[in-house]
């Protein structure tokens, strides 16, 4: 049934941008007024790939990145991913807390915890620009983080889709902050079924 | 030297001394490998979710750990190898984010290891050597020259099972 999403028309694949574009915008504002540096962002991409491929589009599976993922529930269920280089994440830990980190080290509770606010925050508009957009009610779970290999990170959202079909809708934007400081990732992957849904409540057949 | 084969998620693949198989980046997936150390032949298959009667899209036996191991076994088999022979050596199976009300979906690496080991045990074969759980990833590679399993991790280290 997800393997449905390999016919989308060139209107359904516009919309699926659009959302992406209001969603990420508004994300891009709300990191930008965190650590006060202009963010510039990517137009979305979206794509639909084999499961398997997946890990790639962070630069392979083996690849060490953090990480923060929060579920989505409510009509349109999904996932959120928000991937950055370690470096980033050290970067963003230094502006918020304003303590030096050297990038040799590791990931303290308390960075951890900064960085999940961080996601809370990113994807909580996302979202609500999502929701705003679409008129769906859609909800955060908690965030959770992890510094480790992209594949190992991304199985999460793998296994959620693997139960339905063998490919991924991915709606991506990459975020850039001015200094270059920050390269990130955000992920909208919906679950199978929802794009549908997304797809019906904004009009678009 | 020859480069490592790669396996992918739900994937598989098989050799033959002097080759190693190699796959990255394993969560929740399990790594399970067979190997016949007197002729030297064996497979690797990454699978990512137990049961392939609980889900609507099965037509790939290497996602799934009950389809996925009779499979790497009739293929290890049909190069030659010997079943009573074939050491079996299993790695993956974590959590990796933790949430306060666990469920399903999170825990199912836990799934997969069990559902792994109890799939082996119902083939008869001899698991001897496993490395599965916590909240890390994995990456894995078996030396078809040794049967040895190494086990890569970002931050705890390397071992060899």
């Amino acid at each position: 049934m997800s393997d449905s999403m390999l016919n989308l028309s060139a209107m359904q694949l516009d919309a699926i941008k659009e959302i992406g574009n209001v969603g990420a915008g508004n994300s891009a504002t709300a990191l930008s007024q965190l650590i006060n540096k202009k963010i510039d962002m990517d137009v979305p991409s979206v794509s639909v790939v084999p499961l398997a491929d997946v890990p790639n589009l962070v630069g392979g599976p083996d690849t060490m990145v953090a990480g923060i993922f929060l579920r989505v529930y409510g009509k349109a269920p999904g996932s959120v991913l928000f991937l950055m280089p370690k470096e980033s994440a050290f970067y963003l830990v230094e502006h918020l807390l304003g303590e030096q980190k050297s990038t040799e080290g590791e990931l303290t509770e308390m960075d951890q915890s900064a960085l999940m606010e961080i996601g809370n925050i990113l994807a909580g508009s996302y979202l609500n620009a999502l929701s705003y957009y679409t008129k769906l009610t859609l909800l955060p779970s908690i965030p959770a983080m992890a510094v480790d290999m992209a594949g190992a990170i991304l199985n999460v959202v793998i296994v959620q889709l693997g139960q339905m079909g063998d490919h991924a809708l991915v709606i991506e934007t990459q975020f850039l902050s001015e200094d270059d400081g920050i390269n990130g990732h955000f992920f909208l992957i919906p679950d199978s079924g929802s794009l549908q849904i997304i797809l019906n409540a904004v009009g678009v057949k | 030297m020859a480069e490592a084969l790669k396996v992918g998620i739900a994937d598989y693949k098989v050799g033959k001394a002097p080759d190693k198989i190699i796959s990255y980046g394993l969560g929740s997936c399990v790594g399970i490998t067979l190997y016949d150390p007197v002729i030297k032949i064996g497979g690797l298959v990454h699978i990512m979710l137990p049961d392939s009667t609980q889900a609507r899209a099965n037509e790939n036996p290497a996602k799934f750990a009950d389809t996925g191991i009779p499979l790497l076994l009739d293929k290890v088999i049909s190069m030659g190898a010997v079943k009573t022979r074939l050491i079996a050596k299993l790695a993956g199976g974590s959590q990796m984010f933790q949430f306060a009300g666990t469920s399903d979906i999170m825990a199912i690496g836990k799934r997969n290891a069990e559902l792994a080991r109890k799939t082996l045990q119902n083939c008869a074969i001899k698991i001897a050597g496993e490395d599965l759980g916590g909240t890390y990833g994995r990456t894995v590679e078996i030396d078809l020259e040794t049967g040895l399993y190494k086990i890569r991790t970002i931050n705890k280290g390397e071992k060899t099972i």
